[in-house]
C-alpha cells in the first residue's frame, strides 16, 4: 500500500537531505551541514555522520575531527532543555559559582550531564554577552539574569 | 504633547532577558488604545548599553529615559508622559551625586561623559529596518566611494585616518588593506571576525544587533578598496539574534541594490554570507577561523604567509572585527580629518568598552582613546557596587592583565596599555573589589585557556595545565615557595613558544597579577591565608564565646553539622574545624556577629 511505505520513510531523514542538498555545492559545507542535523536530531547520532560522510564525500575520520573540535556539537542525546550557565569574567566575579553550585545540587548531576527524566541538560559556558546582567544562566537560548541561587527553583519550573 | 514621538524600547540580549518583550507589545497596545497611532510609534531597538538599569526606554524627541520598566509601568507612562507630559518620576534615574531624579539622557552622567560614533545608532533605530539606516545617512559612504573615489583614494582616506583594529592587536587598519590589495589575485574575500570570545565583551554582539547595515556598509567600502568581490561575517553561534538581525539586514541590502552585482550601477560587485561558528574560542585567530569556514578544525597555523596573501581557500584575505568595520562608513561620510580629532596621537577614533563585574553602571561605554580608567570606572561606571574598595580592573580577557589602583589614571590607548603588562584586546573591563582573589583569577583564566587550547602546540597544550595545576594548588592551600619561579619561567616559555595568540598571550593574566599582586600569592603560600577571603580552603570560622547568645541558629542552619553548644548547660557554640565545609552560612545566619571569618 502506498501509505504504509511513505510511512517507513523517516521524516527526519528527508529534513537532513534537503539541508545536504542546500549546502553541498557551497565551498565548505561540512560545518552548515552539521549544525543543520544537530538541528534536527537534536544530536549527532553516528548514523547521521555516516550519512552525511557518503553524501559530501568526506571521510568519517575528518568529521569526527570536526565534530569532536567544536563544543557546539554532541554525540550524546540532549535533554528537552538546555542550561547554560554562564562562567564568564564577569559572571565569575559576581557569584556564578554559587549559582552552579546549586543548579548541580537541585538536578542532581554536573557539567555535560542530562538528568535521568531527560528534562534538562547542564553546560558550562564561557560568556554569553550578558555581562551587564551578571551572574546569568540561559534556558533554550532565553536569557536570565542578575541571579542569586534563592532565584534557581523559580525559574526552572517555567520548563518542563 | 509633542507631535510625533518615539518611544525606543531597548530590546538587546540583556534587555530582552530582563522582560522588554512584552513591553514593547503592551505598550503598542496602549498607544492604540489611546488612540495615539498616528502620531506615537513604538520601535524595538538594539542595546542602548545601560544594561544595569534595564529594561530601559527613551522618549524621543524629548531624550527621556525610563529605566527598569515593567509591564505595569506602560499605562501610567502613556498616560501621565506621553498624554499629560509630566514625568513618571519613580522610573527616572537618580544622579548619582545628588541623588535627585534626572530625565534627560543628556544630564545623565553615564552617558554625558561617552562620545557615541560606532554606537550612534545602537539603541535609537530599529535594526531591522534599512530605512531608519538610511535616514542617519546610513550607506552615505559607500555612495561617496563608488561616485567619487577611487579604491586608492579610499584605502588612503583609511590609512589617513588612523584607525587600528579593534579585535585585539591594534594593527593599522588602512595597512592591513593595503597589503591585501596589493597582492595580484583573480578572486579576494574579506572577513568580519564576529567571534567576539572573550569573556566580559559584548560590544561586537550589540553592533550586530542594534546596528547591523553600519558594519555591512564597512565591508562593502573595504571590499572596494581592496577590489574583494566576496565576504563572510564570522559570528559565534552563541549570539543568536545578531546572526537574526544581520541575517534580515543583509537581505534588506540585496533588495535596496546595496548587495550583489553591479551596487548602485558601478560596475561594483558584492556578495555577503554569514557563517555561524560553532563555539571555539581559537576560531577569534584569524588563520583558525578561516580554516574553520573551510569547513575544517579551527587550527591556527604558521604565519607567513599572511591572510593577504594565501587566506580563505588560498586568496588573498582580509580580516577586521566588527567595531573596526563599523568604524568605516564613518570615516568615509566625515573624512579622516574628522576622524583624527578623536582620540590620541597613536591611537585614533574612540573605543567601545564593556563594563562589567563589581561596578555600579555596568553596560556598554564608548568613549575616546585616550580616557583614563578613572573616569572610565568611576565617572561613567559610577565606582564599585555596596561600597567597597577598588582592587583592579581585568582589561582585554584571556590574553590581558589586571591593573591595581596605581594605574587607574593611565589613559587608555594600545600602547600604554601594553606597557603596562596589559592589552586593550577587545576592549572588556571587569571591575574586581577587594573581595576578588588575584591568584583565583589567574587560576580562572588559565582554566579558561587550557580548555580552549587546540592543542596544536606543545607548550600551550601542556604549559596551560601545568600553570592551572600550580594556581589550583596555591588557591588550596598546598603552594610551595618555588611555585612563583616556576610559574614565571613556564609563562615566558610558553609566551616565546606559541604559534597563535592564544598561547603567546595565555600567561599574561599570571604575570600581571604576579607583577601588581604578587603579596596574595605569598599570603595564600606562606601564611595559608587568602587576603580576599575567596578561597574556601584558606578560610577558618570561629565563634566568639563573648558574643555568642547561644541561640543554636548556626548549629542548626549548618549543612555539615559541626557546631555543638547548649544553652541549657550554659555551653557557647564551637565550630569543629576538622568537619566545617567553610561554607559560610553559620556566618550569614548569626544575629549577633559573633561568627567571625579569616
Amino acid at each position: 500500500m502506498s501509505t504504509a511505505c511513505e510511512e517507513l520513510v523517516d521524516p527526519k531523514q528527508i529534513q537532513l537531505d534537503e539541508i545536504i542538498e542546500k549546502y553541498r555545492h557551497e565551498n565548505g559545507p561540512l560545518i552548515p551541514i552539521l549544525q543543520g542535523a544537530q538541528g534536527v536530531y537534536g544530536y549527532l547520532p553516528a548514523h547521521v555522520l555516516k550519512h552525511i560522510s557518503k553524501a559530501i564525500r568526506i571521510p568519517l575520520a575528518r568529521i569526527y575531527g570536526v565534530v569532536t573540535f567544536y563544543a557546539q556539537f554532541r554525540l550524546t542525546p540532549v535533554g528537552r532543555n538546555l542550561i547554560n550557565v554562564c562562567l564568564g569574567t564577569a559572571c565569575h566575579v559576581r557569584g556564578g559559582a554559587k549559582v552552579l553550585e546549586t543548579i548541580e545540587k537541585e538536578l542532581k548531576i554536573k557539567d555535560g550531564a542530562t538528568t535521568d527524566d531527560g528534562r534538562f541538560t547542564l553546560e558550562i559556558v564561557a560568556c554569553i554577552g550578558a555581562c551587564g546582567l551578571a551572574p546569568v544562566i540561559s534556558i533554550n537560548n532565553e536569557v536570565h539574569g542578575r541571579l542569586v541561587p534563592e532565584s534557581i527553583a523559580g525559574i526552572f519550573a517555567k520548563y518542563e | 504633547m509633542a507631535e510625533n514621538q518615539r518611544i525606543l524600547v531597548c530590546a538587546g540580549t540583556g534587555c530582552a532577558s530582563s522582560g522588554a518583550l512584552p513591553i514593547i507589545d503592551i505598550l503598542k497596545e496602549e498607544i492604540k488604545r489611546q488612540g495615539l497611532e498616528g502620531t506615537v510609534s513604538v520601535v524595538g531597538t538594539g542595546c542602548q548599553g545601560f544594561c544595569e538599569k534595564g529594561p530601559t526606554l527613551v522618549i524621543e524627541p524629548q531624550h527621556i529615559l525610563y529605566t527598569r520598566v515593567a509591564a505595569e509601568d506602560v499605562a501610567e507612562i502613556v498616560a501621565q508622559d506621553i498624554i499629560n507630559g509630566e514625568r513618571v518620576e519613580r522610573l527616572l534615574l537618580l544622579d548619582q551625586v545628588t541623588q535627585k531624579p534626572v530625565s534627560s539622557l543628556s544630564d545623565i552622567r553615564f552617558f554625558a561623559k561617552q562620545h557615541r560614533i560606532v554606537l550612534q545608532n545602537c539603541g535609537v533605530i530599529d535594526p531591522k529596518k534599512i530605512g531608519d539606516y538610511t535616514a542617519r545617512d546610513g550607506y552615505k559612504g559607500i555612495q561617496k566611494a563608488l561616485k567619487e573615489m577611487s579604491p586608492e583614494e579610499v584605502l588612503e582616506e583609511v590609512k589617513k585616518s588612523g584607525l587600528r583594529g579593534r579585535g585585539g592587536a591594534g594593527f593599522p587598519t588602512g595597512m592591513k588593506w593595503g597589503f591585501c590589495r596589493q597582492t595580484p589575485s583573480d578572486k579576494k574575500y574579506i572577513i568580519c571576525n564576529a567571534d567576539e570570545g572573550d569573556p566580559g565583551a559584548f560590544m561586537d554582539r550589540s553592533v550586530l544587533e542594534g546596528d547591523p547595515h553600519s558594519v555591512i556598509e564597512g565591508m562593502l567600502i573595504g571590499a572596494y578598496a581592496i577590489g574583494a568581490d566576496e565576504g563572510y561575517v564570522y559570528c559565534r553561534a552563541e549570539y543568536p539574534l545578531a546572526i537574526k538581525h544581520l541575517e534580515i539586514a543583509i537581505k534588506q541590502a540585496q533588495e535596496a541594490g546595496y548587495l550583489g552585482d553591479n551596487i548602485l550601477n558601478s560596475g561594483f560587485n558584492f556578495h555577503l554570507k554569514v557563517f555561524a561558528g560553532a563555539g571555539a574560542f581559537v576560531c577569534g585567530e584569524e588563520t583558525a577561523l578561516m580554516a574553520s569556514i573551510e569547513g575544517k578544525r579551527g587550527m591556527p597555523r604558521v604565519r607567513p604567509p599572511f591572510p593577504a596573501v594565501s587566506g580563505l581557500w588560498g586568496k588573498p584575505t582580509n580580516i577586521n572585527n566588527v567595531e573596526t568595520w563599523s568604524n568605516i562608513p564613518h570615516i568615509l561620510r566625515n573624512g579622516a580629518e574628522w576622524y583624527g580629532q578623536f582620540g590620541t596621537e597613536k591611537s585614533k577614533g574612540t573605543k567601545i568598552f564593556a563594563l562589567t563585574g563589581k561596578v555600579n553602571n555596568t553596560g556598554l561605554v564608548e568613549v575616546p582613546m585616550g580616557t583614563t580608567l578613572r573616569e572610565i570606572i568611576f565617572d561613567i561606571g559610577d565606582g564599585i557596587q555596596n561600597g567597597k574598595a577598588f582592587k583592579a580592573v581585568q582589561i582585554g580577557g584571556p590574553s590581558g592583565g589586571c591593573l591595581p589602583e596605581s594605574m587607574l589614571d593611565l589613559a587608555v590607548d594600545y600602547d600604554t596599555l601594553t606597557q603596562a603588562g596589559a592589552m586593550v584586546g577587545s576592549g572588556g573591563l571587569v571591575i574586581m573589589d577587594e573581595t576578588t582573589c588575584m591568584v583565583d583569577i589567574a587560576r580562572y583564566f588559565l582554566n579558561f585557556s587550557k580548555k580552549e587550547s587546540c592543542g596544536k602546540c606543545t607548550p600551550c597544550r601542556e604549559g596551560t595545565t601545568r600553570m592551572y595545576e600550580i594556581l589550583d594548588r596555591i588557591t588550596k592551600g598546598e603552594g610551595k615557595e618555588e611555585d612563583l619561579d616556576t610559574l614565571e619561567n613556564l609563562a615566558l616559555t610558553i609566551k616565546e613558544t606559541s604559534l597563535c595568540g592564544l598561547g603567546q598571550f595565555a600567561p599574561s593574566p599570571i604575570l600581571a597579577t604576579l607583577k601588581y599582586f604578587r603579596h596574595e600569592y605569598e599570603a595564600h603560600i606562606r601564611d595559608h591565608k587568602c587576603p580576599a577571603h575567596n578561597c574556601t580552603a584558606l578560610l577558618s570560622y570561629t565563634i566568639d564565646v563573648e558574643k555568642c547568645k547561644m541561640c543554636s541558629l548556626c548549629a542548626k542552619n549548618c549543612p555539615a553539622n559541626c557546631i555543638t553548644g547548649d544553652k541549657k548547660t550554659n555551653t557557647p557554640y564551637v565550630i569543629n574545624e576538622e568537619a566545617c565545609i567553610k561554607c559560610g552560612t553559620c556566618l550569614e545566619k548569626c544575629k549577633f556577629g559573633a561568627v567571625s571569618r579569616a
